[in-house]
């Protein structure tokens, strides 16, 4: 069936209400409006007020809320509006609902999803278009997840809400009008590629790209250009930011010598730095060149009229590149 | 200030006939003609600024605006109460009280066409520029206020936010700090009914303004489409705080006519009955009746009135249209006030690359030479 990214979102959503009566959604706006997106369409309409509901406007509140209702045996699917937005509940996502299982030996758990659409593209004013991911990489107990594809989207918050564990979904909301052809049956079935899992989505020889949410489509459109120019780029779409499955990384870099990561955000500290090093660790000898990353630059957001400068690009990707098939 | 909620306080109805409410009128008795033109007066420009953006956004000048249409009455009224050197925390739709402290028509779509994140010099006109996450200014303001005070400064602070704003911890917090403290800190929630599309009844099951009298505040309700009124409330909180008697919490209940921003659909989640009920208590008409019935409005004053509405319309479109675009080197601009390595670094990097030397720029790691 042909749909969007944020259509595939709605399915799933919608899936996962009508398996399990412990699964509500909580959120601003996500009611009525089916929130800002659209991602909660018409699931309020269909399942009642009770299970889809609009929330005060207070992130603490949202998520210290659904950690309370978790701690009863629901399974809260909380939507921040936007990335910036998470920030209020911070001290609710890091100190409680990723520690609980860990002060409890076990005995609880916190079966929370809380959605964020991430990343820029979008045009949009300050605080609606960052990419917080390390802060939740960084903080043990939380794995956190980005689809990049309408396929993905779906099976992926398929997962992410039956883990017993919480899950920071990330959204990339410059592909929530992205349209493919997904075969929803066969997910079903099968449950689709393991969230845990990287995906290789372009085979190659020369270097192996890196990407994860928003910039997996640029990564495939630079390799797409480095193709016709004679260069054959594997790219790797990340799909889970904590666990990373480093093992299909290493496997393409053992193949290639040569890897590039891109991702949205600032690159110092960013989760670039992660995976250079690990892979560096696992595949030192392998490697021809230096690992390398292209990001965001390590300053704020920039406004709108700047952002085309600021992500990466497949002309940034290249000259990286360039670069690793030049050492 | 009395914990009054029953009854929003109104000096004007809405057909223009006075209110006979001695206590506050009584703080307004001194308002004669030329404050209340001027009050029409910078109505209906802020209208026209609001309309101008709203089209600019249309056309694709602008990425996006929230449009204040219907709460003109809130914050001009509000905004004629404060001194020049009282100090304005803002959300993101307080364009007409940017209008009354001053600010450059030219300077307010600045961040909406996304040159930049900021509109105006704060410090010029003691306003801050828009704030987007929601409720945080209530806590700044707070903290501004409790400075002043230590300074000996006799001055209020005041801080603008929305009825969804009050259900955010951090004005639970600031609240919790104004009383703490004592500090000359006036709250004016806007309750416009709507905190986009959830009425304010998921806020509050009670008047907002009853939160401030749990922390000790006094509080008022007011009709916010009636200028005066809001005028009178406004002095009172003002006066207050200028006279070191603490923080005050005023709850103006309006109606945001338009959509929440230029990207928002009301139709999904409002009917329009209820839109056309508050068009009927539209406060710009409200005040015009007034004028009318104690003939303080004729055709030349209406002329001199749209003359002004024209050009600032007409600035905040030239100007809006003509700003230049940044440049990919601003990107590095203002990120730290003193120098800093990394930026230093990347500056230089970025640079490199413009200039055309892929192979080499990009991301040449730092100490390496080249
Ligand atoms: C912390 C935070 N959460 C969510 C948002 C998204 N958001 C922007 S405005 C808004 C509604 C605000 O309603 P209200 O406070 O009543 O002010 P109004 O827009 O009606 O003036 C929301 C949810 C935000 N900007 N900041």
């Amino acid at each position: 069936m042909i749909t969007t990214f944020a259509g595939a979102l709605n399915t799933g959503l919608r899936r996962a209400l009508e398996d399990d009566p412990k699964v509500i959604l909580m959120g601003e706006d996500i009611g009525r409006l089916g929130g800002v997106f659209r991602v909660t369409d018409a699931l309020q309409k269909d399942f009642g007020n009770n299970r889809v509901v609009d929330t005060p406007l207070a992130e603490s509140g949202i998520v210290g809320t659904a950690f309370g209702m978790a701690l009863r045996g629901y399974r809260p699917v909380c939507e921040i509006q936007f990335d910036g937005f998470v920030y209020p509940a911070f001290d609710q996502i890091v100190s409680h609902v990723a520690k609980i299982h860990y002060r409890t030996q076990g005995k609880v758990h916190a079966p929370i999803t809380i959605r964020i659409p991430f990343g820029g593209g979008i045009g949009s004013v300050e605080h609606h278009s960052e990419s917080p991911e390390a802060y939740f990489a960084h903080t043990a107990g939380l794995r956190v997840m980005t689809p990049s594809t309408p396929a993905d989207a779906y099976s992926m918050i398929r997962q992410a809400i039956a883990l017993d564990d919480p899950v920071i979904f990330f959204e990339p909301k410059r592909r929530y009008w992205d349209k493919a052809d997904v075969d929803f049956v066969a997910l079903d079935r099968d449950g689709g590629l393991p969230a845990d899992r990287a995906r290789v989505c372009a085979t190659g020889t020369d270097a192996t790209i890196v990407a994860y949410g928003g910039t997996v489509a640029t990564a495939l459109s630079a390799a797409k250009i480095a193709g016709e120019e004679g260069h054959s780029l594997e790219v790797i779409d990340l799909r889970s930011l904590s666990p990373i499955d480093f093992d299909t990384i290493a496997e393409s870099v053992a193949k290639t010598g040569r890897l590039v990561i891109t991702h949205e955000a600032p690159v110092f500290a960013g989760l670039g730095a992660e995976i250079a090093a690990r892979i560096t660790e696992r595949c030192f000898y392998y490697l021809e060149a230096p690992v390398l990353r292209v990001g965001g630059f390590d300053i704020p957001y920039p406004p709108a009229k700047l952002e085309k400068f600021h992500l990466p690009d497949p002309d940034r990707i290249l000259a990286a590149v360039d670069r690793t098939l030049a050492a | 200030m009395p914990d009054k909620v029953e009854y929003p306080v109104q000096l004007v109805q809405p057909d223009g006939r006075r209110v006979l409410d001695r206590e506050h009128a009584a703080l307004v008795a001194d308002v004669g003609p030329e404050l209340l033109r001027k009050m029409y007066e910078d109505m209906v420009v802020t209208r026209r600024i609001d309309t101008e953006a709203t089209a600019l956004q249309r056309q694709g000048q602008l990425g996006l605006w929230a449009p204040l249409l219907g709460q003109e009455a809130t914050q001009v009224g509000s905004a004629h109460a404060l001194y020049p050197d009282d100090y304005v925390f803002c959300s993101y739709r307080e364009a007409a009280v940017a209008y009354c402290r001053g600010v450059n028509p030219s300077e307010i779509t600045r961040l909406w066409r996304g040159v930049a994140h900021s509109c105006w010099d704060p410090s010029a006109v003691n306003m801050t520029n828009p704030n987007i996450i929601v409720g945080s200014q209530g806590l700044h303001a707070t903290g501004y206020a409790y400075a002043a005070h230590l300074d000996g400064a006799e001055i209020a602070t005041i801080a603008y936010f929305g009825d969804g704003a009050s259900s955010q911890g951090d004005i639970a917090e600031a609240l919790g700090f104004a009383s703490s403290w004592s500090a000359p800190v006036v709250f004016l929630c806007q309750n416009n009914h709507w905190a986009i599309s959830e009425p304010v009844r998921v806020q509050s099951q009670t008047p907002i303004v009853r939160r401030a009298y749990g922390y000790g505040i006094p509080g008022v309700q007011v009709d916010g489409n009636d200028a005066l009124a809001v005028l009178a409330v406004t002095r009172q909180a003002v006066a207050r705080a200028r006279s070191g008697g603490g923080p005050s919490f005023i709850e103006a209940i309006t109606y945001r006519m338009g959509p929440h921003t230029t990207a928002d659909d009301p139709t999904r989640y409002r009917s329009s009955a209820e839109t056309e009920q508050w068009a009927r208590r539209d406060p710009i008409d409200r005040l015009r009746r007034l004028l009318e019935r104690e003939s303080l409005f004729d055709s030349s004053f209406q002329r001199s009135v749209a003359d002004r509405a024209d050009e600032v319309a007409r600035q905040v479109r030239t100007s809006t249209i003509e700003m230049p675009d940044p440049g990919p080197m601003d990107l590095f601009e203002h990120v730290y006030a003193a120098p800093h390595a990394l930026i230093t670094e990347e500056r230089r990097a970025y640079a490199e690359y413009l200039a055309g030397d892929p192979s080499e720029a990009a991301a040449r790691p730092e100490g390496v030479p080249s």
